[in-house]
């Protein structure tokens, strides 16, 4: 690493103040590359077996609109609240950081609690992962974006600890800009997860 | 279970290799014990996030795994030798073909790669390190737990046995039951991972970290191969990893996509598989044309023929390697549309190819021609990737590999472009960048040794295996009957395989000689480079560069030697330099893979469980970790550079 | 350049966005559900509204083009869409005959 790991430019935000940070940062947008491909893939997947239910049931059979909308918009709103913290981290107030990270995470954990319940309530109703090639996809793509959401909330937590810890630093700062971007990413990925499985399965 | 079903039993050439085994770790313990050498080992191998270590280690590893793959080989063509050979069985056959074939791909052509570029690029861009070196430690640990995972089950729980392709249904539950493919699935995403990590990070090396001056179009032909690569790696790879988490689902929780009912679809595994593994293909081959770009032109001692052309072309393969997957598997019965579009930009794909052998050929013209060991490994590379990539369009077109398809054809197409591609540059770079790993030149005239016996060999091998699938011939069968005239063909091919393993020993031992009686390179530049990494000593201080030069030109250092100075180190410029601190815990994390991973191929749930807890804690306590690294004075460096002939 | 947020005091741009992402998603809910049109243009309409939205979140809440790196960032983000639609419509298309 160069020497220009400890100096610092004032005109920056503080979470691109160092070399290091802006070359994690930097590698954190690539990584995001990589993980649009490996969510392309996914989709190809569900795309091309998602009418192949075999003996099961169909997305028609399934998918209800209601629970869908309310993870959607939970997602939506958490996205909302993680780009306001990182507003309040580049005016400085580490209270409000802290404050609408919490919310973040709050919403992410009932997007969670929503998931599972629709995914319970599936197995329920005799559709689960080893029935069919369609509901095989199916859990494994949306599980994916679930696994994912579930890192962030716990990713989130080892960062609020280390914000209450040491307060404002590049270091600290740089953490929350990068997990912000994979929260927002996962968004990005529920958009198409909403559009693509669910809004396609009720056409369909 | 049962340890008899645990351990692989009823072979002798099993029972050989577990004594094999048990002696040579026994061997080692006893070695590192006697010597006193655990702490070193500790210290300057397993903790270290010095890319130039991180690459040798990967180069030891690659030319163990080649060692694998070779003698998987050879007892392949021990058993194709004569007709209705007793030699292998068919189950043993098929488990052999399988891991030779993943091995060399996967564990050795990449690894021996990454090992290199490791080593050179961040000296070629004249950077300290690379963007991430405790990642880069990571990396290196995931793959080799990976591969040491891959390795352990011929004698542990059994081979996987459905080809380095593994394609559905055969690689499923319902014909392979047992854990074989359990570890193809596993292992190689555990080594997937350390890529993709390693093409991020080279990725941003790349695009930060060069020194002052070096624009994109001044960098040398090998990082910018290396750039490209990265940027293959990082966009392939996903569709690996989760082609290979869904064959895992698959086997392991019976889910339904790649089975034959349920709706579910086996060639889907062939669409994703060949998606990932055609990119794959141009991964282990563009840097091998980085490697014979800047062999060819420092031994020709020209500049680059053609650069931008070059540069042009390796772009073009970014896009175009990703458009030609279904070539693979034309006879799938896709239809005409689809293979002739596939049909179309396969033969696309040829052209920025050829182009770059015209840009050799016109550097070598009126070149100062020197015929080193890497010169010769570059020069016939030349016309044996001709014979490869001429007979891969004839592939390439869809009607006539109906003909070709899953015959020797095949297979001798594919060697002739991975082993005259990859491995002859994988040898070549060897030969030309040892002295910076080692600081003593590779012999040469054992190094003459190996190349002509293993390209005679290499010729001798492979060019009547072309003629062996125009007769009929298919891959991956295990005998043939007598009558059919393939015999006195298969007897020539086995005799070349002999003298490429021969060729492999002759290196080995040139290897143990240099390292006694080779010839120490004192100037750090034994070729009379052009690029920045002839401008440090050889072997290379762990800070790379004393102070960081500044670029005028594109073959950097031939340009400070043209203006008389060379490379000045003026002491009263250095300053104190940051570098990164060792850490464990890349070593420690990517144990717990492995035992995560063990867990999973013998459905072990409880040892994956408390694996993941320790990956896990060990996760946890690198984002609490704020080692800030440490400083190099500069009264150190100055010793240092004064000790290596290079300070004032 | 994200320096210009120092002097921002309300986040207009983060409230515009969410409007705009939420206007996006019911509007394709309507679309879906109630329009009626043929499957092929609900299709059509629909993804083209993913797209949108996706790029508003790289946009307004993720600062994609800020800091030095923003060109290659942005290169990378259009690459990584560039290969996804390969993998996407090529798997479909490919696989088409058994379908």
């Amino acid at each position: 690493m160069a020497e220009a790991a400890h100096q610092y430019d004032e005109t920056m935000p503080l979470e691109y103040r160092t070399e290091e940070s802006r070359l994690n940062i930097l590698g954190f947008w690539i990584f995001l590359g990589a993980e649009v491909v490996l969510f392309a893939t996914l989709f190809a997947t569900y795309l091309v077996l998602f009418q192949r239910t075999g003996s099961g049931p169909t997305t028609s059979d399934l998918f209800e609109i209601k629970d869908v909308m309310i993870e959607t918009l939970l997602l939506l709103t958490s996205s909302f609240t993680c780009g306001l913290a990182v507003f309040e981290m580049r005016r400085r107030r580490l209270s409000g950081l802290l404050t609408w990270l919490l919310v973040t995470l709050l919403l992410g954990a009932g997007f969670i609690t929503f998931e599972i319940r629709e995914f319970i309530h599936y197995v329920h109703e005799g559709a689960t992962i080893q029935t069919s090639a369609f509901l095989s996809s199916f859990f494994v793509l949306v599980g994916t974006h679930g696994a994912h959401v579930s890192l962030g909330i716990c990713w989130m937590i080892l960062i609020i600890i280390q914000l209450l810890q040491r307060g404002f630093t590049p270091r600290t700062a740089r953490k929350v800009f990068i997990v912000s971007l994979y929260w927002h990413f996962l968004d990005v990925v529920w958009i198409f997860i909403f559009t693509l499985v669910y809004l396609t399965g009720m056409v369909m | 279970m049962k340890w008899s079903e645990f351990f692989v039993t009823g072979e002798p050439l099993i029972y050989a290799a577990d004594v094999a085994i048990v002696l040579t770790v026994i061997g080692i313990v006893f070695v590192l014990t006697y010597f006193k050498k655990w702490k070193w080992l500790w210290d300057e191998w397993l903790t270290t996030v010095d890319h130039k270590k991180i690459g040798v280690m990967y180069i030891i590893s690659a030319v163990l795994m080649l060692f694998r793959g070779g003698v998987d080989a050879l007892l392949m063509r021990a058993q194709l030798t004569a007709p209705n050979m007793k030699f292998l069985n068919s189950e043993h056959y098929n488990e052999i073909f399988t891991t030779h074939g993943t091995i060399m791909i996967l564990f050795m052509a990449m690894p021996f790669i990454i090992g290199l570029m490791n080593i050179v690029v961040p000296l070629q861009i004249g950077a300290r390190d690379v963007a991430y070196p405790y990642l880069n430690a990571l990396s290196f640990w995931l793959f080799f737990v990976g591969a040491m995972l891959f390795n352990i089950s011929f004698v542990i729980g059994g081979s996987p046995n459905a080809g380095w392709t593994s394609y559905f249904p055969l690689a499923g539950n319902e014909f392979s039951p047992g854990v074989g493919n359990n570890y193809y699935a596993v292992a190689l995403q555990i080594s997937g991972i350390g890529t993709l990590m390693t093409g991020i990070n080279f990725l941003v090396t790349i695009l930060k970290m060069r020194a002052p001056g070096m624009t994109l179009m001044r960098m040398p032909m090998f990082t910018w191969t290396i750039l490209i690569t990265c940027v293959l790696i990082i966009f392939a790879f996903p569709v690996l990893t989760v082609a290979l988490a869904l064959m895992t689902f698959d086997r392991l929780f019976d889910t339904q996509f790649f089975t034959m009912a349920n709706g579910g679809m086996s060639m889907l595994w062939a669409n994703l598989f060949w998606i990932w593994g055609h990119p794959e293909v141009y991964i282990v081959i563009l840097p091998s044309f980085g490697i014979f770009s800047e062999v060819v032109s420092t031994f020709a001692r020209k500049r680059l023929f053609g650069y931008k052309a070059m540069v042009y072309s390796i772009v073009g393969i970014a896009f175009l390697s990703f458009i030609v997957w279904v070539h693979h598997f034309f006879t799938m019965g896709a239809g005409a549309a689809v293979n002739s579009v596939f049909s179309i930009t396969t033969m696309a794909i040829a052209v920025p190819t050829g182009v770059k052998i015209f840009n050799w050929l016109f550097t070598l013209r009126k070149g100062k021609i020197r015929f080193t060991t890497a010169m010769l490994w570059s020069l016939a590379f030349i016309p044996n990737f001709v014979i490869g990539g001429v007979t891969g369009v004839m592939l390439a077109m869809a009607a006539a590999d109906y003909q070709y398809h899953n015959s020797y054809f095949l297979i001798a197409h594919f060697h002739y472009v991975l082993i005259a591609g990859t491995v002859f540059a994988c040898f070549a770079g060897l030969h030309y960048w040892y002295p910076k790993m080692f600081g003593h030149i590779l012999n040469e005239r054992l190094g003459k040794w190996t190349f002509w016996l293993f390209m005679i060999g290499f010729n001798i091998c492979f060019f009547p295996m072309y003629f062996l699938g125009l007769m009929g011939m298919t891959r991956r069968m295990y005998t043939y009957s007598e009558g059919l005239g393939w015999t006195p063909l298969n007897v020539v091919a086995s005799v070349g395989a002999v003298l490429m393993g021969i060729g492999f020993i002759v290196l080995c031992y040139n290897i143990y000689y240099s390292a006694r009686y080779g010839e120490r390179d004192m100037t750090g530049d034994p070729w009379d480079g052009r690029t920045l990494e002839w401008a440090t000593s050889s072997p290379v201080a762990h800070y790379n560069f004393a102070i960081t030069p500044e670029v005028k030109d594109l073959d950097a250092y031939w340009e400070m030697k043209k203006s008389g100075k060379g490379f000045e180190i003026d002491e009263e410029k250095l300053k104190p330099i940051h570098m990164p601190s060792n850490s464990g815990r890349p070593f420690l994390i990517s144990i717990a893979f492995f035992f995560a991973g063990f867990g999973l191929v013998f459905k072990w749930f409880w040892l994956a469980i408390i694996a993941t807890i320790f990956i896990a804690l060990g996760l946890i306590l690198r984002s609490f970790d704020d080692d800030d690294g440490y400083y190099i004075s500069v009264d150190e460096i100055k010793r240092t550079e004064r000790l290596s002939g290079k300070g004032a | 350049m994200g320096a210009n947020h120092h002097h921002e005091t309300f986040p207009w741009k983060h409230i515009v966005g969410f409007i705009l992402s939420l206007v996006l998603t019911f509007i394709a809910l309507w679309v879906a559900l109630s329009s009626g049109w043929t499957i092929k243009a609900i299709l059509g309409v629909i993804v083209t509204l993913a797209v949108l939205q996706a790029a508003l979140q790289l946009f307004m809440f993720m600062h994609m083009t800020e800091s030095d790196s923003g060109r290659v960032q942005t290169i990378n983000m259009l690459y990584s869409f560039f290969i996804a639609v390969v993998v996407v419509a090529g798997s479909i298309w490919v696989m088409w005959f058994v379908l």
